[in-house]
Protein backbone atom coordinates (compact mmCIF):
# COMPACT_ATOMS: atom_id res chain seq x y z
CA UNK A 1 0.00 0.00 0.00
CA UNK A 2 1.11 3.53 -0.71
CA UNK A 3 0.54 6.74 1.18
CA UNK A 4 -2.39 8.72 -0.18
CA UNK A 5 -2.37 11.66 2.21
CA UNK A 6 0.68 12.84 4.08
CA UNK A 7 0.30 15.69 6.57
CA UNK A 8 3.30 17.36 8.21
CA UNK A 9 3.53 20.34 10.55
CA UNK A 10 -0.02 21.50 9.86
CA UNK A 11 -0.72 24.83 11.57
CA UNK A 12 -4.08 26.60 11.34
CA UNK A 13 -6.31 28.77 13.47
CA UNK A 14 -9.02 31.37 13.64
CA UNK A 15 -8.38 35.09 13.72
CA UNK A 16 -4.69 34.73 14.56
CA UNK A 17 -5.28 32.26 17.40
CA UNK A 18 -3.82 28.90 16.40
CA UNK A 19 -5.96 25.82 16.95
CA UNK A 20 -3.50 23.36 15.36
CA UNK A 21 0.17 23.36 16.36
CA UNK A 22 1.89 21.13 13.82
CA UNK A 23 -0.41 18.18 13.25
CA UNK A 24 1.25 15.15 11.59
CA UNK A 25 -0.37 12.00 10.27
CA UNK A 26 -0.74 9.96 7.13
CA UNK A 27 -3.30 7.84 5.43
CA UNK A 28 -2.79 4.73 3.29
CA UNK A 29 -4.49 4.39 -0.08
CA UNK A 30 -7.65 2.37 0.52
CA UNK A 31 -7.38 2.75 4.29
CA UNK A 32 -9.57 4.24 6.99
CA UNK A 33 -7.80 6.53 9.43
CA UNK A 34 -9.58 8.00 12.42
CA UNK A 35 -8.80 11.17 14.35
CA UNK A 36 -9.96 10.97 17.94
CA UNK A 37 -10.00 13.75 20.49
CA UNK A 38 -12.04 15.68 23.03
CA UNK A 39 -14.32 18.58 22.11
CA UNK A 40 -12.24 21.48 20.86
CA UNK A 41 -9.14 19.35 20.21
CA UNK A 42 -8.98 20.54 16.60
CA UNK A 43 -10.46 17.65 14.61
CA UNK A 44 -12.86 19.78 12.57
CA UNK A 45 -10.17 22.40 12.10
CA UNK A 46 -7.84 19.75 10.66
CA UNK A 47 -10.43 18.73 8.06
CA UNK A 48 -11.19 22.36 7.21
CA UNK A 49 -7.49 23.11 6.74
CA UNK A 50 -7.06 20.10 4.46
CA UNK A 51 -9.74 21.21 2.05
CA UNK A 52 -8.87 24.88 2.00
CA UNK A 53 -11.81 26.21 3.96
CA UNK A 54 -9.42 28.02 6.32
CA UNK A 55 -5.91 29.27 5.78
CA UNK A 56 -3.18 26.88 6.90
CA UNK A 57 0.58 26.44 6.91
CA UNK A 58 2.64 23.29 6.78
CA UNK A 59 2.47 20.44 4.32
CA UNK A 60 -0.34 18.24 3.15
CA UNK A 61 0.38 16.07 0.14
CA UNK A 62 -2.45 14.20 -1.54
CA UNK A 63 -1.41 11.78 -4.30
CA UNK A 64 1.65 13.90 -4.97
CA UNK A 65 -0.22 17.24 -4.99
CA UNK A 66 0.29 19.89 -2.33
CA UNK A 67 -3.07 20.91 -0.90
CA UNK A 68 -2.00 23.89 1.21
CA UNK A 69 -2.73 27.09 -0.68
CA UNK A 70 -5.08 25.43 -3.17
CA UNK A 71 -8.67 26.63 -3.56
CA UNK A 72 -11.40 24.42 -2.13
CA UNK A 73 -12.98 24.14 -5.61
CA UNK A 74 -9.75 22.68 -7.00
CA UNK A 75 -9.15 20.35 -4.06
CA UNK A 76 -12.61 18.86 -4.68
CA UNK A 77 -11.55 18.17 -8.26
CA UNK A 78 -8.71 15.98 -6.99
CA UNK A 79 -11.39 13.65 -5.61
CA UNK A 80 -11.60 14.75 -2.00
CA UNK A 81 -15.18 14.86 -0.71
CA UNK A 82 -15.78 16.55 2.62
CA UNK A 83 -18.88 15.69 4.64
CA UNK A 84 -18.74 18.67 6.96
CA UNK A 85 -19.80 19.07 10.55
CA UNK A 86 -23.39 20.34 10.32
CA UNK A 87 -23.82 18.41 7.05
CA UNK A 88 -23.80 21.36 4.63
CA UNK A 89 -27.25 20.61 3.22
CA UNK A 90 -28.67 22.94 0.57
CA UNK A 91 -31.82 23.34 2.62
CA UNK A 92 -34.02 25.06 0.03
CA UNK A 93 -33.30 22.56 -2.73
CA UNK A 94 -34.77 19.16 -3.27
CA UNK A 95 -33.01 15.98 -2.22
CA UNK A 96 -32.28 15.15 -5.85
CA UNK A 97 -30.88 18.60 -6.58
CA UNK A 98 -28.55 18.17 -3.60
CA UNK A 99 -27.27 14.94 -5.13
CA UNK A 100 -26.85 16.56 -8.54
CA UNK A 101 -24.80 19.29 -6.92
CA UNK A 102 -22.51 16.61 -5.52
CA UNK A 103 -21.65 15.66 -9.11
CA UNK A 104 -21.09 19.22 -10.24
CA UNK A 105 -17.47 18.58 -11.21
CA UNK A 106 -18.42 15.63 -13.44
CA UNK A 107 -19.57 15.77 -17.03
CA UNK A 108 -21.17 12.49 -18.08
CA UNK A 109 -24.93 12.85 -17.58
CA UNK A 110 -25.87 9.17 -17.80
CA UNK A 111 -23.14 8.19 -15.32
CA UNK A 112 -24.51 10.80 -12.94
CA UNK A 113 -28.05 9.44 -13.29
CA UNK A 114 -26.78 5.95 -12.49
CA UNK A 115 -24.91 7.18 -9.44
CA UNK A 116 -28.01 8.93 -8.13
CA UNK A 117 -29.83 5.60 -8.34
CA UNK A 118 -26.93 3.94 -6.55
CA UNK A 119 -27.17 6.44 -3.69
CA UNK A 120 -30.91 5.73 -3.51
CA UNK A 121 -30.09 2.02 -3.30
CA UNK A 122 -27.84 2.71 -0.33
CA UNK A 123 -30.41 4.99 1.29
CA UNK A 124 -33.93 4.00 0.18
CA UNK A 125 -35.42 6.62 2.46
CA UNK A 126 -33.88 9.30 0.27
CA UNK A 127 -35.57 7.84 -2.82
CA UNK A 128 -38.98 8.26 -1.21
CA UNK A 129 -38.14 11.87 -0.47
CA UNK A 130 -36.35 12.77 -3.69
CA UNK A 131 -38.57 15.78 -4.44
CA UNK A 132 -38.79 16.99 -0.85
CA UNK A 133 -37.06 20.20 0.27
CA UNK A 134 -33.84 18.96 1.90
CA UNK A 135 -34.15 21.31 4.89
CA UNK A 136 -37.27 19.43 5.99
CA UNK A 137 -35.54 16.04 6.24
CA UNK A 138 -34.89 14.57 9.66
CA UNK A 139 -31.38 14.90 11.05
CA UNK A 140 -30.55 11.32 10.17
CA UNK A 141 -31.89 11.67 6.66
CA UNK A 142 -29.82 14.81 6.19
CA UNK A 143 -26.73 12.92 7.29
CA UNK A 144 -27.50 10.24 4.71
CA UNK A 145 -27.96 12.96 2.12
CA UNK A 146 -24.61 14.49 3.05
CA UNK A 147 -22.86 11.15 2.55
CA UNK A 148 -24.80 10.51 -0.64
CA UNK A 149 -23.81 13.92 -1.96
CA UNK A 150 -20.16 13.18 -1.21
CA UNK A 151 -20.41 9.84 -3.04
CA UNK A 152 -21.69 11.64 -6.14
CA UNK A 153 -18.16 13.00 -6.59
CA UNK A 154 -16.85 9.41 -6.93
CA UNK A 155 -14.26 10.41 -4.36
CA UNK A 156 -10.85 8.89 -3.76
CA UNK A 157 -10.88 10.22 -0.23
CA UNK A 158 -13.79 11.08 2.02
CA UNK A 159 -13.35 13.43 4.97
CA UNK A 160 -16.10 12.50 7.41
CA UNK A 161 -16.80 14.84 10.33
CA UNK A 162 -18.85 12.98 12.94
CA UNK A 163 -21.15 11.06 10.62
CA UNK A 164 -22.90 9.51 13.65
CA UNK A 165 -23.83 12.88 15.14
CA UNK A 166 -27.46 13.03 16.22
CA UNK A 167 -28.41 9.63 14.84
CA UNK A 168 -30.31 6.87 16.59
CA UNK A 169 -28.05 3.88 17.50
CA UNK A 170 -29.69 1.65 14.89
CA UNK A 171 -29.19 4.25 12.16
CA UNK A 172 -25.57 4.69 13.24
CA UNK A 173 -24.96 0.96 12.81
CA UNK A 174 -26.57 1.05 9.38
CA UNK A 175 -24.50 4.09 8.41
CA UNK A 176 -21.23 2.43 9.45
CA UNK A 177 -22.12 -0.74 7.56
CA UNK A 178 -22.51 1.39 4.45
CA UNK A 179 -19.22 3.20 5.08
CA UNK A 180 -17.42 -0.11 5.57
CA UNK A 181 -18.94 -1.45 2.34
CA UNK A 182 -17.87 1.65 0.41
CA UNK A 183 -14.35 1.29 1.70
CA UNK A 184 -14.20 -2.43 0.93
CA UNK A 185 -16.01 -2.56 -2.42
CA UNK A 186 -15.26 0.80 -3.96
CA UNK A 187 -11.85 1.37 -2.42
CA UNK A 188 -12.78 4.80 -1.08
CA UNK A 189 -10.19 5.93 1.45
CA UNK A 190 -11.56 7.67 4.53
CA UNK A 191 -10.43 10.12 7.16
CA UNK A 192 -12.95 9.72 9.94
CA UNK A 193 -13.55 12.09 12.84
CA UNK A 194 -15.80 10.66 15.52
CA UNK A 195 -16.93 11.27 19.09
CA UNK A 196 -17.95 7.65 19.28
CA UNK A 197 -14.43 6.23 19.62
CA UNK A 198 -15.27 2.55 19.85
CA UNK A 199 -17.32 2.78 16.68
CA UNK A 200 -14.56 4.68 14.88
CA UNK A 201 -11.92 2.18 16.01
CA UNK A 202 -14.03 -0.69 14.71
CA UNK A 203 -14.07 0.78 11.20
CA UNK A 204 -10.58 2.28 11.07
CA UNK A 205 -7.27 0.53 10.55
CA UNK A 206 -5.18 3.39 11.92
CA UNK A 207 -5.92 5.89 14.68
CA UNK A 208 -4.46 9.17 15.85
CA UNK A 209 -5.27 10.91 19.10
CA UNK A 210 -5.46 14.70 18.96
CA UNK A 211 -5.11 16.88 22.07
CA UNK A 212 -5.31 20.68 21.88
CA UNK A 213 -4.00 20.84 18.36
CA UNK A 214 -1.26 18.16 18.58
CA UNK A 215 -1.11 14.45 17.84
CA UNK A 216 -0.24 12.73 21.12
CA UNK A 217 -0.72 9.04 20.32
CA UNK A 218 -0.95 7.02 17.14
CA UNK A 219 -0.94 3.43 15.99
CA UNK A 220 -3.00 0.61 14.49
CA UNK A 221 -6.63 0.87 15.57
CA UNK A 222 -6.53 -2.47 17.40
CA UNK A 223 -3.57 -1.32 19.47
CA UNK A 224 -5.08 2.10 20.29
CA UNK A 225 -8.20 0.32 21.48
CA UNK A 226 -6.11 -1.46 24.12
CA UNK A 227 -4.30 1.73 25.17
CA UNK A 228 -4.96 2.39 28.85
CA UNK A 229 -5.32 6.19 28.52
CA UNK A 230 -7.54 6.02 25.46
CA UNK A 231 -9.73 3.46 27.11
CA UNK A 232 -10.25 5.56 30.19
CA UNK A 233 -10.82 8.89 28.39
CA UNK A 234 -12.62 7.88 25.23
CA UNK A 235 -14.01 4.40 25.52
CA UNK A 236 -15.18 4.60 29.10
CA UNK A 237 -14.24 1.19 30.42
CA UNK B 1 -67.53 48.66 -14.78
CA UNK B 2 -66.10 49.38 -18.18
CA UNK B 3 -63.94 52.06 -16.64
CA UNK B 4 -62.58 49.54 -14.13
CA UNK B 5 -61.63 47.12 -16.90
CA UNK B 6 -59.98 49.88 -18.88
CA UNK B 7 -58.00 51.06 -15.91
CA UNK B 8 -56.82 47.56 -15.13
CA UNK B 9 -55.66 47.18 -18.71
CA UNK B 10 -53.86 50.51 -18.52
CA UNK B 11 -52.35 49.38 -15.20
CA UNK B 12 -51.03 46.22 -16.79
CA UNK B 13 -49.49 48.29 -19.55
CA UNK B 14 -47.62 50.50 -17.06
CA UNK B 15 -46.96 47.48 -14.89
CA UNK B 16 -44.99 45.87 -17.70
CA UNK B 17 -42.31 48.52 -17.14
CA UNK B 18 -42.12 47.73 -13.46
CA UNK B 19 -42.29 44.00 -14.01
CA UNK B 20 -39.32 44.15 -16.34
CA UNK B 21 -37.30 46.12 -13.81
CA UNK B 22 -38.43 43.93 -10.92
CA UNK B 23 -37.16 40.90 -12.82
CA UNK B 24 -33.69 42.45 -13.08
CA UNK B 25 -33.80 43.33 -9.37
CA UNK B 26 -34.66 39.77 -8.36
CA UNK B 27 -32.04 38.35 -10.67
CA UNK B 28 -29.24 40.14 -8.91
CA UNK B 29 -30.77 39.58 -5.49
CA UNK B 30 -30.60 35.84 -6.22
CA UNK B 31 -26.97 36.08 -7.19
CA UNK B 32 -25.60 38.36 -4.48
CA UNK B 33 -28.24 38.46 -1.75
CA UNK B 34 -28.45 42.28 -1.85
CA UNK B 35 -30.74 44.79 -3.49
CA UNK B 36 -28.68 46.62 -6.09
CA UNK B 37 -29.50 50.31 -5.83
CA UNK B 38 -27.47 51.00 -8.95
CA UNK B 39 -29.58 48.62 -11.04
CA UNK B 40 -31.66 51.44 -12.54
CA UNK B 41 -28.62 53.49 -13.52
CA UNK B 42 -26.96 50.42 -15.02
CA UNK B 43 -30.06 49.90 -17.17
CA UNK B 44 -30.08 53.58 -18.13
CA UNK B 45 -26.42 53.45 -19.11
CA UNK B 46 -26.99 50.35 -21.23
CA UNK B 47 -29.84 52.14 -22.99
CA UNK B 48 -27.52 55.02 -23.80
CA UNK B 49 -25.06 52.55 -25.28
CA UNK B 50 -27.81 51.27 -27.58
CA UNK B 51 -28.69 54.88 -28.40
CA UNK B 52 -25.08 55.66 -29.26
CA UNK B 53 -24.73 52.59 -31.46
CA UNK B 54 -27.83 53.59 -33.40
CA UNK B 55 -26.52 57.14 -33.63
CA UNK B 56 -23.45 55.66 -35.31
CA UNK B 57 -25.79 54.17 -37.87
CA UNK B 58 -26.24 50.59 -36.70
CA UNK B 59 -29.73 49.19 -37.21
CA UNK B 60 -31.86 48.42 -34.13
CA UNK B 61 -31.48 44.66 -34.31
CA UNK B 62 -27.70 44.93 -34.49
CA UNK B 63 -27.43 47.50 -31.72
CA UNK B 64 -29.70 45.46 -29.46
CA UNK B 65 -27.56 42.29 -29.14
CA UNK B 66 -24.33 44.29 -29.00
CA UNK B 67 -25.77 46.28 -26.11
CA UNK B 68 -26.72 43.09 -24.29
CA UNK B 69 -23.23 41.66 -24.70
CA UNK B 70 -21.53 44.90 -23.63
CA UNK B 71 -23.86 45.13 -20.61
CA UNK B 72 -23.17 41.54 -19.66
CA UNK B 73 -19.43 42.15 -19.76
CA UNK B 74 -19.90 45.40 -17.86
CA UNK B 75 -21.84 43.56 -15.14
CA UNK B 76 -19.13 40.91 -14.84
CA UNK B 77 -16.47 43.62 -14.62
CA UNK B 78 -18.35 45.53 -11.92
CA UNK B 79 -18.43 42.35 -9.86
CA UNK B 80 -14.79 41.43 -10.44
CA UNK B 81 -13.35 44.92 -9.99
CA UNK B 82 -15.60 46.46 -7.37
CA UNK B 83 -17.56 43.86 -5.44
CA UNK B 84 -15.28 40.84 -5.28
CA UNK B 85 -12.64 42.70 -3.23
CA UNK B 86 -15.24 43.86 -0.67
CA UNK B 87 -17.05 40.54 -0.60
CA UNK B 88 -16.64 39.98 3.13
CA UNK B 89 -17.17 43.61 4.09
CA UNK B 90 -20.25 44.53 6.13
CA UNK B 91 -23.52 45.20 4.31
CA UNK B 92 -23.18 48.96 4.83
CA UNK B 93 -20.02 49.02 2.70
CA UNK B 94 -21.98 47.39 -0.09
CA UNK B 95 -24.75 49.97 0.19
CA UNK B 96 -22.21 52.79 0.01
CA UNK B 97 -20.62 51.27 -3.10
CA UNK B 98 -24.04 50.79 -4.72
CA UNK B 99 -24.81 54.46 -4.17
CA UNK B 100 -21.41 55.54 -5.45
CA UNK B 101 -21.94 53.42 -8.55
CA UNK B 102 -25.36 55.00 -9.02
CA UNK B 103 -23.92 58.52 -8.83
CA UNK B 104 -20.97 57.70 -11.09
CA UNK B 105 -23.13 56.16 -13.81
CA UNK B 106 -25.66 58.95 -13.59
CA UNK B 107 -23.18 61.81 -13.92
CA UNK B 108 -21.05 60.01 -16.51
CA UNK B 109 -24.14 59.55 -18.69
CA UNK B 110 -25.01 63.20 -18.18
CA UNK B 111 -21.45 64.19 -19.09
CA UNK B 112 -21.33 62.13 -22.29
CA UNK B 113 -24.90 62.49 -23.55
CA UNK B 114 -26.10 65.55 -21.54
CA UNK B 115 -29.39 65.80 -19.71
CA UNK B 116 -31.72 66.72 -22.56
CA UNK B 117 -34.61 64.33 -23.13
CA UNK B 118 -34.18 62.07 -26.16
CA UNK B 119 -36.70 59.91 -27.93
CA UNK B 120 -35.93 56.23 -28.34
CA UNK B 121 -37.35 53.93 -31.02
CA UNK B 122 -39.59 50.97 -30.32
CA UNK B 123 -39.27 47.73 -32.27
CA UNK B 124 -43.02 47.20 -31.96
CA UNK B 125 -44.13 50.66 -33.10
CA UNK B 126 -46.22 53.02 -31.05
CA UNK B 127 -49.57 52.56 -32.76
CA UNK B 128 -52.50 51.75 -30.49
CA UNK B 129 -53.20 48.05 -30.31
CA UNK B 130 -56.51 47.03 -31.95
CA UNK B 131 -57.47 50.69 -32.09
CA UNK B 132 -57.69 50.86 -28.32
CA UNK B 133 -56.08 53.90 -26.78
CA UNK B 134 -55.36 52.06 -23.54
CA UNK B 135 -52.57 49.80 -24.63
CA UNK B 136 -50.13 50.43 -27.43
CA UNK B 137 -48.36 47.91 -29.60
CA UNK B 138 -45.16 48.76 -27.77
CA UNK B 139 -46.68 48.05 -24.36
CA UNK B 140 -48.09 44.76 -25.59
CA UNK B 141 -44.68 43.84 -26.96
CA UNK B 142 -43.11 44.73 -23.65
CA UNK B 143 -45.49 42.46 -21.76
CA UNK B 144 -44.63 39.68 -24.19
CA UNK B 145 -40.87 40.15 -23.81
CA UNK B 146 -41.12 40.23 -20.01
CA UNK B 147 -43.07 36.98 -19.94
CA UNK B 148 -40.67 35.37 -22.39
CA UNK B 149 -37.69 36.39 -20.26
CA UNK B 150 -39.42 34.95 -17.24
CA UNK B 151 -39.89 31.59 -18.93
CA UNK B 152 -36.27 31.54 -20.10
CA UNK B 153 -35.00 32.32 -16.60
CA UNK B 154 -37.23 29.69 -15.09
CA UNK B 155 -35.91 27.04 -17.45
CA UNK B 156 -32.34 28.20 -16.89
CA UNK B 157 -32.49 28.03 -13.11
CA UNK B 158 -34.60 24.91 -12.89
CA UNK B 159 -33.16 22.66 -15.58
CA UNK B 160 -29.55 23.58 -16.29
CA UNK B 161 -26.51 22.58 -14.29
CA UNK B 162 -25.09 26.05 -14.35
CA UNK B 163 -28.41 27.45 -13.11
CA UNK B 164 -28.33 24.92 -10.27
CA UNK B 165 -24.73 25.93 -9.46
CA UNK B 166 -25.74 29.58 -9.36
CA UNK B 167 -28.56 28.86 -6.95
CA UNK B 168 -26.24 26.78 -4.77
CA UNK B 169 -23.56 29.48 -4.74
CA UNK B 170 -26.10 32.09 -3.62
CA UNK B 171 -27.83 29.94 -1.02
CA UNK B 172 -24.83 28.39 0.66
CA UNK B 173 -21.41 29.47 -0.64
CA UNK B 174 -19.37 27.30 1.75
CA UNK B 175 -21.19 24.10 0.83
CA UNK B 176 -21.18 25.08 -2.83
CA UNK B 177 -17.36 25.27 -2.75
CA UNK B 178 -17.25 21.85 -1.13
CA UNK B 179 -18.98 20.33 -4.15
CA UNK B 180 -16.65 22.21 -6.49
CA UNK B 181 -18.85 25.12 -7.59
CA UNK B 182 -16.69 28.14 -8.49
CA UNK B 183 -18.65 30.54 -6.33
CA UNK B 184 -16.83 33.71 -7.36
CA UNK B 185 -17.57 33.14 -11.04
CA UNK B 186 -21.20 32.33 -10.30
CA UNK B 187 -21.55 35.74 -8.62
CA UNK B 188 -19.96 37.38 -11.64
CA UNK B 189 -22.29 35.51 -13.97
CA UNK B 190 -25.25 36.68 -11.88
CA UNK B 191 -24.09 40.28 -12.22
CA UNK B 192 -23.63 39.87 -15.96
CA UNK B 193 -27.10 38.38 -16.42
CA UNK B 194 -28.71 41.04 -14.25
CA UNK B 195 -26.97 43.77 -16.24
CA UNK B 196 -28.15 42.24 -19.52
CA UNK B 197 -31.73 41.91 -18.26
CA UNK B 198 -31.52 45.49 -17.00
CA UNK B 199 -30.42 46.52 -20.49
CA UNK B 200 -33.50 44.87 -22.00
CA UNK B 201 -35.65 46.63 -19.41
CA UNK B 202 -34.05 50.00 -20.17
CA UNK B 203 -34.36 49.61 -23.94
CA UNK B 204 -38.05 48.70 -23.60
CA UNK B 205 -38.78 51.44 -21.08
CA UNK B 206 -37.01 54.26 -22.93
CA UNK B 207 -39.62 54.60 -25.73
CA UNK B 208 -42.27 55.19 -23.05
CA UNK B 209 -40.56 57.53 -20.61
CA UNK B 210 -37.94 58.97 -23.02
CA UNK B 211 -34.21 58.65 -22.61
CA UNK B 212 -32.33 60.81 -20.13
CA UNK B 213 -29.93 60.08 -17.26
CA UNK B 214 -32.64 60.31 -14.59
CA UNK B 215 -35.20 58.18 -16.40
CA UNK B 216 -34.86 55.18 -14.09
CA UNK B 217 -34.86 56.75 -10.66
CA UNK B 218 -38.55 56.48 -9.87
CA UNK B 219 -38.97 53.39 -12.04
CA UNK B 220 -36.42 51.55 -9.94
CA UNK B 221 -38.48 52.33 -6.84
CA UNK B 222 -41.55 50.87 -8.52
CA UNK B 223 -39.43 47.91 -9.57
CA UNK B 224 -38.32 47.38 -5.97
CA UNK B 225 -41.95 47.65 -4.89
CA UNK B 226 -42.92 44.99 -7.41
CA UNK B 227 -40.05 42.73 -6.44
CA UNK B 228 -40.77 43.02 -2.72
CA UNK B 229 -44.50 42.59 -3.26
CA UNK B 230 -44.04 39.44 -5.31
CA UNK B 231 -41.18 38.07 -3.25
CA UNK B 232 -37.48 38.71 -3.75
CA UNK B 233 -36.77 35.03 -4.12
CA UNK B 234 -39.24 34.47 -6.93
CA UNK B 235 -38.79 35.77 -10.50
CA UNK B 236 -42.43 34.94 -11.28
CA UNK B 237 -43.50 36.74 -8.12
CA UNK B 238 -41.49 39.80 -9.13
CA UNK B 239 -43.20 39.98 -12.51
CA UNK B 240 -46.62 39.52 -10.94
CA UNK B 241 -45.70 42.14 -8.32
CA UNK B 242 -44.65 44.58 -11.04
CA UNK B 243 -47.99 44.23 -12.81
CA UNK B 244 -49.88 44.57 -9.52
CA UNK B 245 -48.04 47.77 -8.65
CA UNK B 246 -49.01 49.19 -12.05
CA UNK B 247 -52.65 48.20 -11.56
CA UNK B 248 -52.89 49.51 -7.99
CA UNK B 249 -51.27 52.76 -9.04
CA UNK B 250 -53.76 53.26 -11.87
CA UNK B 251 -56.83 52.29 -9.88
CA UNK B 252 -55.89 54.45 -6.93
CA UNK B 253 -55.23 57.41 -9.22
CA UNK B 254 -58.65 57.00 -10.89
CA UNK B 255 -60.97 55.94 -8.10
CA UNK B 256 -59.62 57.70 -5.02
CA UNK B 257 -60.08 61.36 -5.86
CA UNK B 258 -57.53 62.81 -3.44
CA UNK B 259 -54.79 60.76 -5.03
CA UNK B 260 -53.68 62.59 -8.09
CA UNK B 261 -50.57 61.94 -10.08
CA UNK B 262 -48.40 63.32 -7.27
CA UNK B 263 -49.31 60.65 -4.75
CA UNK B 264 -48.63 57.66 -7.00
CA UNK B 265 -45.06 57.16 -5.85
CA UNK B 266 -45.91 57.22 -2.13
CA UNK B 267 -48.44 54.48 -2.89
CA UNK B 268 -45.68 52.29 -4.28
CA UNK B 269 -43.57 52.96 -1.22
CA UNK B 270 -46.46 52.26 1.13
CA UNK B 271 -46.90 48.96 -0.65
CA UNK B 272 -43.29 48.06 0.06
CA UNK B 273 -43.65 48.87 3.74
CA UNK B 274 -46.99 47.07 4.08
CA UNK B 275 -45.69 43.91 2.44
CA UNK B 276 -42.54 43.90 4.53
CA UNK B 277 -44.64 44.23 7.68
CA UNK B 278 -47.35 41.69 6.92
CA UNK B 279 -45.76 39.17 4.59
CA UNK B 280 -41.99 39.62 4.53
CA UNK B 281 -41.43 36.85 2.00
CA UNK B 282 -43.83 38.48 -0.50
CA UNK B 283 -46.80 37.01 -2.31
CA UNK B 284 -44.88 34.24 -4.05
CA UNK B 285 -41.59 34.24 -2.19
CA UNK B 286 -40.61 30.93 -0.75
CA UNK B 287 -40.81 30.82 2.99
CA UNK B 288 -37.85 28.78 3.99
CA UNK B 289 -38.94 25.70 5.84
CA UNK B 290 -36.01 24.90 8.01
CA UNK B 291 -35.28 22.75 10.96
CA UNK B 292 -33.30 24.38 13.69
N1 LIG C 1 -15.11 29.42 13.58
C1 LIG C 1 -14.28 29.47 14.65
N2 LIG C 1 -13.86 30.65 15.12
C2 LIG C 1 -13.02 30.73 16.18
N3 LIG C 1 -12.56 29.67 16.82
C3 LIG C 1 -12.95 28.45 16.42
C4 LIG C 1 -13.82 28.29 15.31
N4 LIG C 1 -14.04 26.97 15.12
C5 LIG C 1 -13.32 26.34 16.06
N5 LIG C 1 -12.66 27.23 16.85
C6 LIG C 1 -11.76 26.88 17.97
O1 LIG C 1 -10.75 26.04 17.50
C7 LIG C 1 -10.51 24.99 18.42
C8 LIG C 1 -10.66 23.64 17.72
O2 LIG C 1 -12.01 23.50 17.30
P1 LIG C 1 -12.55 22.31 16.43
O3 LIG C 1 -13.88 22.70 15.92
O4 LIG C 1 -11.52 21.93 15.45
O5 LIG C 1 -12.71 21.17 17.52
P2 LIG C 1 -13.22 19.68 17.35
O6 LIG C 1 -12.10 18.79 17.72
O7 LIG C 1 -13.84 19.48 16.03
O8 LIG C 1 -14.34 19.62 18.49
P3 LIG C 1 -15.77 18.90 18.50
O9 LIG C 1 -15.54 17.51 18.88
O10 LIG C 1 -16.49 19.64 19.59
O11 LIG C 1 -16.39 19.08 17.17
C9 LIG C 1 -11.47 25.19 19.57
O12 LIG C 1 -10.76 25.80 20.61
C10 LIG C 1 -12.51 26.12 19.03
O13 LIG C 1 -12.98 26.96 20.03
MG1 LIG D 1 -15.76 19.14 15.37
Amino acid sequence: MSTLLDVKGLVAGYGGIPALHGVEFNLEEGGVTTLLGANGAGKTTTLRALCGMIRARGEATFAGKRLIGMQTEDIVRLGIAHVPEGRGTFTRMSVEENLQLGAMTRRNGSDIKQDIERVYDHFPRLRQRRAQQAGTLSGGEQQMLAIGRALMLRPRLMLLDEPSFGLAPLVVREMFHILAALNRDEKVSMLLVEQNASLALSLADTAYLLETGRIVTSGPAAQIREDEGVRRSYLGY
Amino acid sequence: MELLGQQILAGIATGAIYACMALAVVMIYQAIDHLNFAQGEMAMFSTFIAYQLMLWGLPYWVAFPITLIVSFIGGVLIDRVVFKPIHDAPILSHVVVFIALLAILNSTAGFIWDFTVKSFPSPFGSAPLFGSSLISAHQAGMIGVTLLLLVLLFVFFRYTRIGLSMRAAAANPASARLVGVRVGWMNALGWGMAAAIGAIAGILIAPVVFLEPNMMISILLYGFAGAVLGGLTSPAGAVLGGFLVGIVENLAGTFIPVIGGELKLPIALMLIVAVLVFKPSGLMGRTVVQRV
